[in-house]
């Protein structure tokens, strides 16, 4: 109720037709990519509306303009047509308020595991200027952070004494730390072997139940989508646009078991008719 | 990372850090016994103990060349790092210069730097300034490609997440761009130190009128061989002490790159 009402006080310019709970909106998008001579089409009339607190996957052949839909949202580009609408209002610049995830966790490798995830509040404001005075504060915040997903006792490690999966659950805490209100996470489970992508997906889900971020995850993993998003889209090959959308209905919180049901079967079994329907053979 | 000692000296074994020890002194032995087997003349090959005298015999004489030789290369080094750092930022962060102003440095780094010397002599004069000056040249492009090459691999991915969060490009370089490049600066440190020795002893052979170079110079033409030999001893001394003390700062600084062929990330 009340953040419909501030939602609503914040979107002066949000046209009326927008539901009051919309917190990214993406209308009519077009996004050019020059390169050199020619340009490609990366997306094309894309339309995506997500509410508050929502968690949505996009998945698609690959090279469909899932990664540019990211960027756009993080306003680290602007479409070449169109608009993309966050929070009430248009995104001309970074919006600051995004966290992110890749495959590559790209830790750096002189700082310890701790000194990576507070990276992000030596960045943003209001985070930046009070860093030196809140030092101890945003450090024991980080700490709880990493033991959440389990790192507790790997916190003073350096990232190459790592594995791989552990390096994305604190790639997972520096997208996180500054509690971002809009989570864009480009495939990253992508290079993980399968158990160490479902354990994966279980931190995923509770840091996301307890914080409640709006979440955009682009993978190739339909089994992932399903496991973890309220809504998923199916993205068309380049130029990418919206094919389909899918809700799923799986009560939270979920576990492995729910992607064996005859239900689930089913949604990941229909989410790839449609991508294996567009693709020429 | 591209560095063949991976390891921290300390960390070997006893037997791995004797070793090149001995390789030094047995391959002075040899030398010595060459010598004296087949009995070479004092003027073509000094036996190593002959020219070791020399040094510590006449190091009251030797000792001011060394010193000005010390000195040059350590300004001309100091000088060549600083505006070869600079050129390297440069041309790291920016395509646009990096396209620009490739071709151009290609063309300075093909000249021998020898040929620069008497170019250098009749602006400079006969001196300390064009042997600072040639070992500048020498050291400046090392520097100049391994600082460009360090600024030029960040992770697009990471500048993605600092940018969406107000990063300015300041920001980015002062988080990743220059801690990431250390390790290529200082790997380049190492090989400019060395090359900085070569551009003094050749200004100074060429147009000095001290130094060790011009000491080995005024040695070889009164055939006094010992001496020219003693001065190159000397050059070696000099060369592996300046080069082992910045793989040492380099250890220090930059203990992470090291391991980095561990990650596969």
């Amino acid at each position: 109720m009340t953040s419909a009402t501030a939602a609503l006080a914040l979107g002066r310019d949000a046209p009326a037709a927008a539901p009051a709970d919309v917190f990214v909106d993406v209308r009519d998008v077009k996004l050019d990519y020059r390169t050199g001579e020619g340009s490609t089409l990366a997306l094309d009339r894309t339309n995506m509306t997500l509410r508050r607190g929502e968690f949505v996957a996009i998945v698609g052949p690959s090279g469909c303009g899932k990664s540019s839909l990211l960027k756009l949202a993080s306003g680290l580009r602007r479409p070449t047509e169109g608009e993309v609408v966050v929070g009430g209002s248009a995104v001309l610049k970074p919006i600051k308020i995004v966290g992110m995830a890749f495959q590559n966790p790209t830790m750096l490798p002189w700082l310890r595991t701790l000194d990576n995830v507070l990276l992000p509040l030596r960045i943003v404001e209001p985070h930046r200027s009070q860093f030196r005075a809140k030092k101890s504060e945003y450090e024991r915040m980080a700490q709880a952070l990493l033991a959440e997903v389990g790192l507790a006792s790997f916190v003073d490690k350096y990232p190459w004494e790592l594995s791989g999966g552990m390096l994305q659950r604190a790639s997972l805490c520096r997208a996180l730390i500054h509690d971002p209100r809009l989570l864009l996470l480009d495939e990253p489970f992508g290079a993980l072997d399968a158990f160490t992508r479902e354990d994966l997906w279980q931190v995923l889900q509770k840091l996301w139940m307890e914080r409640s971020p709006t979440v955009i995850l682009v993978t190739h993993d339909l089994r992932e989508a399903v496991f973890l998003a309220d809504t998923v889209h199916v993205m068309s090959a380049r130029p990418g646009r919206v094919l389909v959308t899918h809700r799923v209905d799986i009560r939270r919180p979920r576990t492995l078991d729910d992607l064996f049901t005859e239900d689930a079967s089913r949604l990941v079994h229909e989410l790839r008719s449609h991508i294996s329907h567009d693709k020429v053979v | 990372m591209k560095d063949a000692i991976a390891l921290r000296f300390t960390e070997l074994p006893i037997v791995e850090r004797t070793f090149p020890v001995l390789a030094i002194v047995a391959f002075f032995l040899v030398w010595e016994a060459a010598c004296r087997m087949f009995d070479v003349p004092v003027f073509i090959l000094p036996k190593p103990s002959e020219f070791l005298a020399v040094l510590f015999a006449r190091w009251r004489a030797i000792m001011p060349n060394a010193i000005q030789t010390l000195y040059t290369t350590i300004v001309g080094f100091g000088l060549g790092v600083l505006v070869g750092a600079a050129i390297g930022a440069c041309i790291g962060l920016s395509r646009f210069v990096y396209r620009v102003t490739y071709p151009l440095l290609i063309g300075f780094y093909s000249v021998p730097k020898i040929a620069v010397v008497p170019i250098l002599v009749i602006w400079f004069g006969i001196g300390t300034v064009p042997a600072i000056l040639t070992a500048a040249i020498m050291c400046l492009f090392p520097v100049v490609v391994n600082v460009a090459t360090g600024l030029a691999t960040t992770e697009p991915e990471l500048e993605d997440v600092l940018r969406a969060l107000g990063a300015s490009k300041l920001d980015i370089l002062r988080r990743v761009g220059l801690p990431r490049s250390m390790p290529y600066f200082f790997a380049s440190l190492k090989i400019a130190v060395s090359l900085a020795f070569v551009g003094t002893v050749v200004a100074e052979t060429v147009a000095a009128n001290i130094g060790i170079g011009s000491m080995m110079i005024l040695a070889g033409s009164t055939f006094d061989v010992p001496l020219v030999f003693a001065g190159v001893f000397l050059l070696a001394v000099l060369g592996v002490a300046m080069y082992a003390v910045f793989a040492f700062i380099e250890g220090k600084v930059t203990f992470w790159a090291r391991r980095n062929a561990d990650i596969a990330a």
